[in-house]
């Protein structure tokens, strides 16, 4: 056993190292709690629902989320509207259809099935708009940045005067968070900017975080599955390792030698 | 190979042995003699052949849900994330599974040198490990494509891009390997293809490791010749079969912890961002276990020289057996190469960590220096090492240093034999 735990700590120090190398560049992002980190990690529903609320009023005119459908906010893990709530949103949405029987396209009120309404016909058509620059789709955004949620809810309120002597083009930001720190998104939140129908108090920060976690579960919308069984896993899996131990060691003490 | 006179008991068995000797083959696999001293680094076997099996078995289900299309690759595998049932579950073991692979198989390859596996007459065994090895790199590789994310595009052009090094049809043979004149949707289908492919290649290689390692049987710490079956022997159903099994659990713990609750730590973030030929990512690194190999790559000022030293870092192991002129086997008993080992151990570790860098200023002469003193520990010291070394007395079997209290014994015998030499 003693062996063992000498091969045991040595992976140890391996896995740090890996880990280390691969969190090298590290900046110093906004820090708060996320209700979803650890071994027990949920998400906090009405943050979520809230979060989808920022998304709609103040993202997705220029956002798409394109890997979600409307049933999404209805299931189990996510924000969990109501399904008559979720058809209700769906319904807001004019959604394309076609081509009808007499080959034309129509328009007609969304259904659950459908997939989130995208903000622009194509990727040209999002530039000609933004000045150039694509709003990356949301769906897996919060995995596709090195810094994850930190780094989307540091963004959101990284938005300051440059600093004396730094000139701007026209349609580009300074963000103290942003890689180069020039973004082509403008400050997008404000207090106050959305009314939350739970009488949570809109600031930027509050928004911020909702967002982010709305984000953080478009990205794993099966996270809280995900950490149960893992939870269920590795308990198992200890029980087994103690019962296959002892297992052995019972078997090898017919010959004598250490294991 | 230790006794071919198994007779099954039953008629049917025998007469479908005398036709198909399966039964002899399942007995001589559970009785197989294996030394009784081996530690839990000698787990590491069993350990990658689940490895090799669950990669396979989940990626069968994959590649069920999977659409080789560079439009649809990566929607696809969004598809699978969110709607397949357990389709999350089922990626992250295979994307985290590559990873504990390697960390296995290093595990191994890195047992096999501080103990002289590879030595007489074990070679072919080392050099089918080794052909295994660089098969394992080329399907990691290929999958890390798969997903057509931003790190597989460019990851995939900047390796195929190292064949344009090879002189006058370097060009050629990348425009054949890309099916175009870019990395394209005919590069995708036909990694596709060859991932699929690999793996069955490996566990067919794995069935001849594991045959040719049934020849001499296994070596073993102290890295004697041992008579088979004896005093220094067990079967190995059921004394390795259920200490493998407890090794193998205790690693299923740690694969585990990274499927569950940190599954995207060893990938990288850029990967979740769909290949866009226009955009090229700030740092092009490729996964883990091939950055040693690539500050190799980078080290050397020279594209041509570059690949040439990358291929000869993993070639030059093959020739281990012969590089090593050393007559023992475990570094137990050779004092010198025992620190040339850790300081081997050291420098591939710092290769690894130079290769996740970008290459400039003082990184590159870290990499530089590994990379040279890498050669330098397979091209001089070991040859040098075997012929200066003066190695420590072996014991003559297994059983004298462990039996009865013996352990002390064994210390006492090479303290002695230490004096002698003083």
């Amino acid at each position: 056993m003693k062996k063992f735990l000498k091969l045991f700590s040595f992976l140890f120090v391996l896995l740090f190292f890996s880990f280390q190398t691969l969190a090298a560049e590290k900046v110093e992002y906004l820090k708060t709690d996320w209700s979803f980190k650890g071994l027990f990690g949920k998400f906090d529903r009405s943050s979520l629902q809230r979060g989808y609320q920022v998304y709609t009023e103040v993202c997705s005119s220029c956002h798409s989320m394109k890997y979600l459908s409307y049933r999404n906010l209805a299931e189990k893990g996510g924000p969990e509207f109501s399904e008559a709530q979720a058809k209700a949103i769906a319904a807001s949405f004019e959604v394309k259809d076609g081509p009808n029987e007499d080959g034309d396209m129509f328009t007609r009120p969304g259904k659950l099935s459908d997939k989130f309404v995208m903000p622009y016909e194509n990727v040209k058509a999002a530039q000609a708009a933004n000045g150039g620059a694509y709003p990356p789709d949301m769906s897996v955004l919060v995995k596709a940045r090195g810094g994850g949620v930190d780094y989307i809810y540091s963004l959101l309120q990284g938005y300051e005067d440059p600093p004396i002597g730094m000139e701007l083009d026209d349609g580009v930001y300074y963000n103290k968070f942003m890689y180069g720190n020039k973004i082509k998104m403008a400050n997008q939140l404000s207090d106050g900017l959305v009314n939350y129908s739970d009488g949570t108090e809109a600031t930027v920060e509050q928004m911020s975080k909702d967002v982010t976690t709305f984000l953080m579960w478009a990205a794993e919308p099966h996270l809280e599955a995900r950490h149960q069984m893992g939870f269920k896993a590795i308990v198992y899996l200890i029980i087994l390792t103690i019962l296959v131990y002892f297992s052995m060691k019972k078997i090898w003490s017919r010959i004598k030698t250490e294991v | 190979m230790s006794d071919h006179n198994y007779q099954p008991q039953s008629k049917f068995g025998k007469w479908f042995n005398d036709r198909l000797p399966l039964l002899t083959l399942a007995n001589h696999l559970t009785d197989y003699p294996t030394p009784k001293n081996l530690n839990y680094w000698w787990t590491f076997g069993g350990i990658l052949t689940f490895c090799l099996i669950t990669q396979i078995v989940t990626g069968l289900v994959l590649a069920m849900h999977y659409i080789a299309h560079a439009d649809m690759a990566f929607d696809s595998v969004e598809h699978i994330m969110r709607d397949v049932n357990y389709g999350w579950l089922i990626r992250y073991i295979h994307a985290n599974g590559a990873s504990m692979f390697f960390l296995a198989v290093y595990i191994h390859i890195f047992r096999s040198l501080f103990y002289g596996s590879y030595k007489s007459p074990r070679e072919i065994i080392w050099i089918i490990g080794i052909i295994i090895y660089l098969l394992m790199m080329a399907a990691a590789f290929m999958g890390y494509v798969l997903p057509w994310g931003q790190m597989s595009f460019w990851g995939a052009t900047v390796i195929t891009n190292l064949f344009s090094a090879i002189p006058l049809v370097g060009e050629g043979i990348v425009t054949w390997l890309w099916g175009g004149y870019s990395v394209d949707n005919p590069t995708l289908t036909r990694f596709f293809t060859l991932h699929y492919l690999i793996p069955f290649l490996i566990l067919g290689l794995v069935v001849l490791h594991i045959w040719a390692l049934h020849v001499p049987g296994n070596n073993n710490p102290v890295g004697i010749d041992i008579k088979k079956p004896s005093k220094d022997t067990v079967p190995f159903h059921p004394y390795i079969v259920i200490k493998d099994g407890f090794a193998l659990l205790m690693f299923m713990i740690v694969f585990a912890f990274f499927v569950f609750y940190t599954p995207n730590i060893l990938g990288h973030a850029d990967n979740y961002i769909e290949a866009d030929p226009l955009v090229t990512p700030a740092h092009i690194v490729p996964e883990w276990y091939l950055l040693p190999f690539y500050a190799i790559l980078r080290s050397v000022p020279d594209k041509l020289l570059g690949v040439v030293a990358m291929l000869s870092a993993i070639l030059i192991l093959a020739a281990l057996p012969w590089l090593d002129t050393s007559k023992i086997r475990s570094a137990v008993f050779r004092p010198l190469y025992k620190q040339f080992y850790w300081i081997l151990v050291a420098d591939v570790l710092i290769l690894g960590y130079v290769g996740a860098m970008p290459a400039e200023g003082l990184y590159l002469l870290i990499a530089r220096i590994a990379t040279a003193y890498y050669f330098l520990h397979f091209l001089v010291i070991l040859p040098v090492l075997g012929f200066k070394e003066r190695t420590l007395p072996i014991p003559l079997s297994i059983t004298e240093p462990i039996l009865g209290g013996s352990p002390n014994l064994a210390a006492a015998k090479i303290e002695k034999g230490l004096d002698k030499l003083k």
